[in-house]
């Protein structure tokens, strides 16, 4: 290994934290995270007047637990794919296409600490509209179920910002893998919402398989956990004339789900990091 | 020890295009260097590949003597570049950004205002200081981008067109502040050769992946520039390829070359026709000369080396 130059002082963890620090007054200044923040907003500004006007069954007719269910447990994985996208969507594909790359990578820092920076700037900006859309909840809850909190609410909390962390990862293996911040964003998106969806359905329905490889159905565990008693991790029901079919369903249990969260951050971490630090800044 | 700069059989491909073959250039000492070549020469090439932004296909980029591909962070310690009009985050201010590249080259706490204070006002942005970059122009940014080479006191500055943007005012403060840079070694690429010619002392001209030349610049010109057989010849209405034809076709005329869209830059043999005799000639066209002139030294070394403009 090749010794350090005298005038390279600022170590690794050192330029992660200046990393992290200078992108996330970027984000913090700019419209897009006012832009989430307000979208968090009209979310809860809606489901707190639609349920106080309509009164939907399942949200304040049964417990609290069920009210967590319907509007935390609906709204809260769509927040997280929302965040991720919106933070670390474009994250790395933005150095490349803004040209933002060309300031700060010919410096004495590891592109790993720009990387890690970046994704930890992003995290911390997902966690505050994470955050916001929780207290809302939270806030909704308390008024029709006074000092009420399911312990279940409070696990689903910590497993959506463990489902934040794993779809962050994901969105910065994709802003690493194109050059165009609109296509690594979209991807994101249609990934999380769309495709690991389907890929979830058609592997249980058709080929009766767990999609235990799938992101989403990791994921799956922060609105199950909301459900009492727990969803069984597979369960066949007859289906069609007679009953002639069969269609399975499963559920990840929590530690799959989080197994499952757990690989998807790390893999797709180093995924994204490998694909950065070997990506060249070519016109 | 002197700072240097070195390209050992440094070559990069894309594919099957060579943009850089067995590039050997060792550049040492405090002086400010000229990258010359035509667009695609390689010149931008051999700058990323020093700056850590691309990798070499083969051979080896060192500053300082420190391989820029296996310790990047030591390499660019005591170097600073400016490569392609880089963009600075929208929502930063001059002054945070400068702070955050200040942080990253360890400059100390204590000293990051001043040294931020200073580079801001040699490239006049000192009252933009606090205003978000993400409104500024393109000139603007680049004198940003300018005060951020100079920040960290680095023994070598690596600039690729560093006037690109600029207004006439701010492309001669550049060079103000280039020529000013006399303890340190300045590698800078430029198509403008009279900035060349004014603010460096050595020049290196590559062509197609390759380099032609390596030598001071009385030295090229020396050898190059063909003992002042060479006239710039301004015309009114632009230069099409008919009229350069025409000109090239005169009596003692070896070659015509468009420099720009007015100019063309004329080789001649002194045996066969005098200057005057030329200005004669050219007049005689009818074609709307407006100024005839000695091509530089350089240019006519540059033409004489580079015949193509691809």
């Amino acid at each position: 290994m090749s010794e350090e130059h005298p005038r390279a002082k600022a170590g690794s963890l050192a330029h992660v934290w200046i990393s992290a620090k200078y992108n996330f007054l970027n984000y913090f200044r700019a419209r897009r995270f006012y832009v989430m923040l307000a979208i968090i907003l009209i979310i809860s500004g809606l489901l707190t007047v639609l349920v106080g006007y309509y009164r939907p069954p399942g949200f304040v007719d049964g417990n609290a637990l069920g009210f967590y269910g319907a509007g935390w447990g609906s709204f809260a994985n769509f927040v997280v794919v929302l965040s991720a996208a919106f933070f670390g969507g474009d994250a790395i594909s933005g150095e490349f296409q803004n040209r933002t790359g060309y300031f700060l990578v010919p410096n004495p820092i590891r592109r790993s600490a720009i990387y890690l920076g970046k994704w930890i700037a992003a995290l911390v900006a997902s966690t505050i509209v994470l955050a916001v859309f929780a207290l809302a909840m939270l806030a909704n809850g308390l008024f029709y179920f006074p000092g009420t909190v399911p312990w279940e609410f409070v696990q689903s909390v910590a497993f959506a910002f463990v489902y934040m962390v794993a779809a962050l990862s994901l969105a910065f293996a994709f802003s690493s893998l194109f050059k165009s911040s609109s296509i690594s964003i979209l991807m994101s998106v249609i990934l999380l919402l769309f495709v690991f969806n389907v890929v979830d359905t058609v592997a249980a329905l058709v080929a009766g398989i767990e999609p235990w490889f799938s992101i989403t159905y990791g994921a799956g565990i922060v609105s199950n956990i909301l459900t009492v008693p727990y969803p069984a991790a597979k369960t066949v029901v007859a289906a069609g004339p007679g009953g002639r079919f069969t269609i399975s369903q499963f559920n990840a249990t929590v530690p799959e789900g989080l197994l499952i969260l757990g690989i998807y951050f790390v893999v797709m971490l180093v995924l994204g990091l490998v694909l950065f630090e070997r990506k060249e800044f070519t016109s | 020890m002197s700072p240097s700069i070195e390209a050992r059989q440094l070559s990069k491909s894309y594919g099957q295009f060579a943009a850089l073959t067995k590039l050997d250039l060792k550049i040492q000492g405090t002086k400010c260097v000229g990258f010359l070549g035509p667009n695609g020469a390689g010149k931008t090439t051999t700058m990323k590949i020093l700056a850590g932004l691309i990798r070499a296909t083969e051979g080896t980029a060192l500053i300082n003597g420190v391989d820029v591909a296996k310790d990047k962070r030591g390499a660019l310690a005591s170097c600073s570049t400016l490569i392609e009009t880089p963009e600075i985050y929208p929502s930063l201010t001059p002054k945070e950004a400068l702070s955050m590249l200040c942080e990253i080259r360890g400059v100390p706490r204590g000293e990051r205002n001043k040294r931020i204070d200073e580079a801001l006002a040699r490239v006049k942005m000192s009252e933009w200081e606090n205003k978000k970059v993400g409104g500024f122009s393109k000139g603007m940014k680049q004198r940003v981008n300018v005060a951020s080479t100079l920040l960290s006191d680095p023994e070598v500055i690596i600039l690729d067109e560093p006037s690109t943007g600029l207004d006439p005012r701010g492309m001669s403060e550049v060079r103000d502040i280039v020529m000013s840079l006399k303890d340190r070694l300045v590698f800078m690429s430029s198509h403008l050769l009279a900035e060349v010619t004014e603010v460096c002392q050595e020049v290196a001209m590559i062509d197609h992946g390759k380099l032609l030349v390596y030598d001071t610049i009385e030295n090229v010109t020396g050898k190059f520039a063909g003992g002042g057989n060479a006239v710039e010849i301004g015309f009114a209405g632009g230069v099409d390829e008919p009229l350069r034809l025409r000109v090239s076709k005169l009596q003692g005329v070896s070659s015509a070359t468009r420099s720009n869209d007015r100019h063309l830059i004329v080789k001649f043999d002194h045996a066969a026709v005098t200057q005057d005799k030329l200005l004669e000639l050219v007049a005689g066209l009818k074609a709307g000369a407006l100024t005839f002139a000695p091509a530089s030294g350089l240019e006519d070394a540059y033409l004489s080396l580079i015949k193509e403009t691809l």
